[in-house]
């Protein structure tokens, strides 16, 4: 994720400065990418809705091009055939791209611990947030949200995150 | 009734024994008549078993004393007309070798011997594409065979090209490149899915285009593929029901019903009359549940986004009631074999009817916008017309098959809860066309709130549990002050409610149609085999006579105008 800011301006007052700014903007605008596939999609689909909306935490802008999201949301279960699509799809997201993890069978494989069934999505792809709950309540999604915003914060331009992961596909 | 079935069984093939199991007659045939069997149910008039209801097979090498070959194969059929359920079982002798398909005479068992071919490795002579369907290209073994391990997971690393199947089903067609560049132009290969906002949930769709017309689909499905039925025979029959929740995830508490009445009706267990009015009461709620969430979303395929705020929104509230009952937004858990979980709280009806109330309305304002609506009209009207002659060979119910006008419903004609004496319709469409298919699930809404109503007035008070101690928890007192009281406790908990040993199938009806369980019980409290028949894997399996030649964006719309959930579809 870095700009190529590290090698003219190191680890400086400005980028520091720098990081505030654009963390304060990434915070505010994260475009999740929902990579529904079960049970947990019809939750994040109310977590959406009016009742619940998103779009005070400013991720409403639900876009389903990866290219265009910087926040993907794993809502359901991840079957052993599914796995290669979500690499891929993770793979075409652009940088700084997090990773939030909803629900049992997305964090862990939940309930169905068998031959079919990934056992947490984070055997493929890096993951920031993990949700508990088969479903979680929608609330549950909003507070995964505040989380990614604060982990946000914290980080830096200068940093490559996850640039050492490596999964069962990789 | 099901005695004139035997009765003319046994006139065609006297030396067939037809029995009983509950509401279906079985027969046993050997694999080499099952040719001339199969063709004389489906084709002869007297018997017209038209629907092929489900295709699954039996691994016996673990079944206590079990004599004779390893695997058998069972054929589900119904004739809709007279309410006749038959099941036919043929042994395999080889699994190598197999069987002769029926894909020829429905075309339901396409997908259907796919299925038992990759779940148990059996093949099916002459099948025009026996390739694995849920577990993906790069699996090896069978997981539904007894010696696989049900731990054992396989890594896929690329997705299937279906490169192959494309060209297969072009040239069934008699479409090749020489026609196209007959007339100038090129075809294209689209692919949709499976991870792609129009699919709904993890399906693939792959279409050979010319231009925007679709010429030929194959589809591909299998990507929520969870395990659902080797995971039930690690279970006790208790503990299935939470994952029977999780297979149409939109009306979970339907099929918590379902798996509970199939088990009920295999122990015969008269559950209590509060209890099966508490059933009517929520199973219809949850169909009008699943008719709101399929209608929004297929209505935000064709562009209304307003539709989908009136009708998600009123699904949204119903869950303050759905969770104040069961403590659960999504996934109920609520049935219990024997009766409910709990009774209805305090002040239920207020909230219940408050909840139609606002249902009614929601349903009513999206109404006003598509009845009249000159887009509506003219997407859905014609398009992806669905023939019943086609609806039926590929194992359509529910909606899907009423749309087609024919009226086939379980609850008018295999009632089950006093559902005999409601007074409701059955909407049916006139063409099967998408725009059926929308306005039947608007009706049945109608109708199924009239139930409602119905029910609320009539249902008795009393227990929500019988009192049977195979399947009754016993109060806590006798629990912490009697000896048997806590053995039977214990039991129940550890080692489950105990089925006798046999096999049997019942269904249900479903928001998306009918929802059967096969069980293969071998005494204990865990089930030897379940098999689940899954009205959406059907109403998939028949999706590209839907839509070759039409558009690809009505592809799309026809899609949600069929309901897939994958949960279920891929169980
Ligand atoms: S965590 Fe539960 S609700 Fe979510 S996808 Fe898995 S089974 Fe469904």
């Amino acid at each position: 994720m870095a700009l190529g800011l590290e090698a003219r301006l190191g680890d400086s007052v400005l980028t520091t400065k720098l990081d505030e700014i654009i963390n304060w903007g990434r915070q505010y605008s994260l475009w999740p990418m929902v990579f529904g596939t079960a049970c947990c999609a019809i939750e994040f689909m109310s977590a959406a809705a009016s009742q619940h909306d998103i779009s005070r935490f400013g991720a409403e802008v639900v876009r389903f091009s990866p290219r265009q999201a910087d926040l993907m949301l794993v809502c359901g279960t991840i079957s052993y055939k599914q796995a290669p699509i979500l690499k891929r799809i993770y793979e075409q997201m652009p940088h700084p791209r997090w990773v939030v993890a909803m629900g049992a069978c997305a964090s862990s494989g939940g309930i169905y611990d068998n031959y079919c069934t990934v056992q947490g999505i984070d055997t493929v792809i890096p993951v920031d947030v993990y949700i508990s709950g088969c479903p979680p309540r929608p609330e549950a999604v909003l507070d995964a949200l505040i989380a990614i915003q604060n982990k946000i914060q914290t980080e830096s331009v200068l940093e490559d995150r996850h640039k050492d992961f490596k999964g069962i596909l990789d | 009734m099901t005695d004139t079935v035997s009765e003319k069984l046994r006139a065609l093939f006297p030396d067939i024994e037809p029995q009983k199991v509950l509401d279906a007659t079985v027969i046993d045939v050997e694999p080499e008549r099952l040719m001339v069997v199969m063709e004389r149910l489906k084709t002869y008039p007297d018997l017209d078993f038209s629907l092929l209801l489900d295709i699954t097979a039996v691994d016996y090498l673990t079944y206590p004393g079990q004599q004779g070959g390893r695997f058998r194969v069972v054929y589900t059929l119904r004739n809709w007309k007279r309410n006749w359920l038959l099941q036919v079982r043929t042994p395999v002798a080889d699994p190598e070798l197999g069987l002769p398909t029926v894909s020829g005479l429905w075309g339901a068992a396409d997908w259907a011997e796919r299925e038992v071919y990759d779940q148990y490795g059996i093949r099916f002579q002459g099948h025009p594409d026996l390739r694995r369907i849920l577990n993906h290209w790069q699996f090896e073994g069978h997981p539904l065979r007894k010696d696989y391990d049900i731990y054992k997971g396989q890594v896929c690393y690329e997705p299937d090209r279906l490169e192959k199947e494309i060209r297969a089903r072009l040239a069934a067609k008699g479409i090749d490149q020489s026609t196209m560049s007959d007339i100038n132009t090129e075809m294209m290969f689209l692919n949709l899915g499976p991870s792609h906002p129009a699919t709904h949930g993890a399906i693939r769709i792959f279409t050979a285009l010319d231009g925007e017309t679709i010429m030929a689909n194959v589809n591909e499905i299998g990507y929520l593929h969870r395990g659902f039925e080797k995971t039930a025979e690690n279970r006790t029959y208790n503990q299935i029901i939470p994952l029977t929740d999780r297979l149409n995830y939109c009306s979970a508490l339907m099929n918590n019903i379902a798996y509970v009445k199939a088990v009920e009706s295999w122990l015969g267990i008269e559950i209590t009359d509060r209890a099966m009015f508490m059933r009517v009461i929520l199973g219809e709620f949850f169909r009008v549940q699943d008719h709101l969430v399929c209608l929004a979303a297929n209505l935000v395929d064709m562009g209304g986004l307003t539709n989908y705020w009136y009708l998600y929104n009123e699904k949204e509230a119903s869950y303050d009631f759905i969770s104040r009952l069961t403590g659960a937004r999504l996934t109920s858990s609520f049935t219990r074999i024997g009766g409910m979980y709990r009774d209805f709280y305090e002040g239920w009806e207020a909230d219940l009817e408050r909840q139609l109330q606002a249902i009614e309305k929601g349903v009513n304002d999206s109404l006003k916008l598509v009845l009249q609506n000159r887009i509506v009209h003219d997407r859905t009207q014609g398009t992806c017309v669905l023939s019943p002659e086609k609806a039926l060979s590929y194992g359509y119910t529910g909606p899907n098959l009423r749309s087609t006008g024919i009226a086939f419903d379980l609850r008018k004609d295999n009632p089950y809860y006093h559902y005999d004496s409601f007074d409701f319709d059955i909407p049916i469409g006139s063409r099967g066309d998408i725009y059926d298919r929308i306005m039947v699930r608007f009706e049945e809404i109608f109708e199924s709130i009239k139930i409602i109503r119905q029910a609320v007035k009539r249902i008795p008070a009393g227990p929500v549990f019988v009192d049977d101690h195979r399947v009754a928890l016993p109060p806590k007192e006798q629990v912490y002050h009697k000896i048997e009281g806590l053995a039977n406790h214990f039991k129940l908990i550890f080692e489950g409610v105990k089925t006798p040993a046999g096999e049997w199938y019942d269904s249900y009806e479903a928001a998306n149609g009918e929802l059967g369980f096969h069980f293969v019980s071998d005494g204990s409290g865990t089930p030897y085999k379940l098999k689940v028949r899954p009205p959406c894997f059907y109403a998939m399996s028949g999706f590209h006579e839907m839509i070759e030649g039409e558009m690809i964006a009505d592809a799309i719309i026809n899609l949600g105008s069929i309901n897939i959930i994958g949960g279920e579809l891929d169980r």
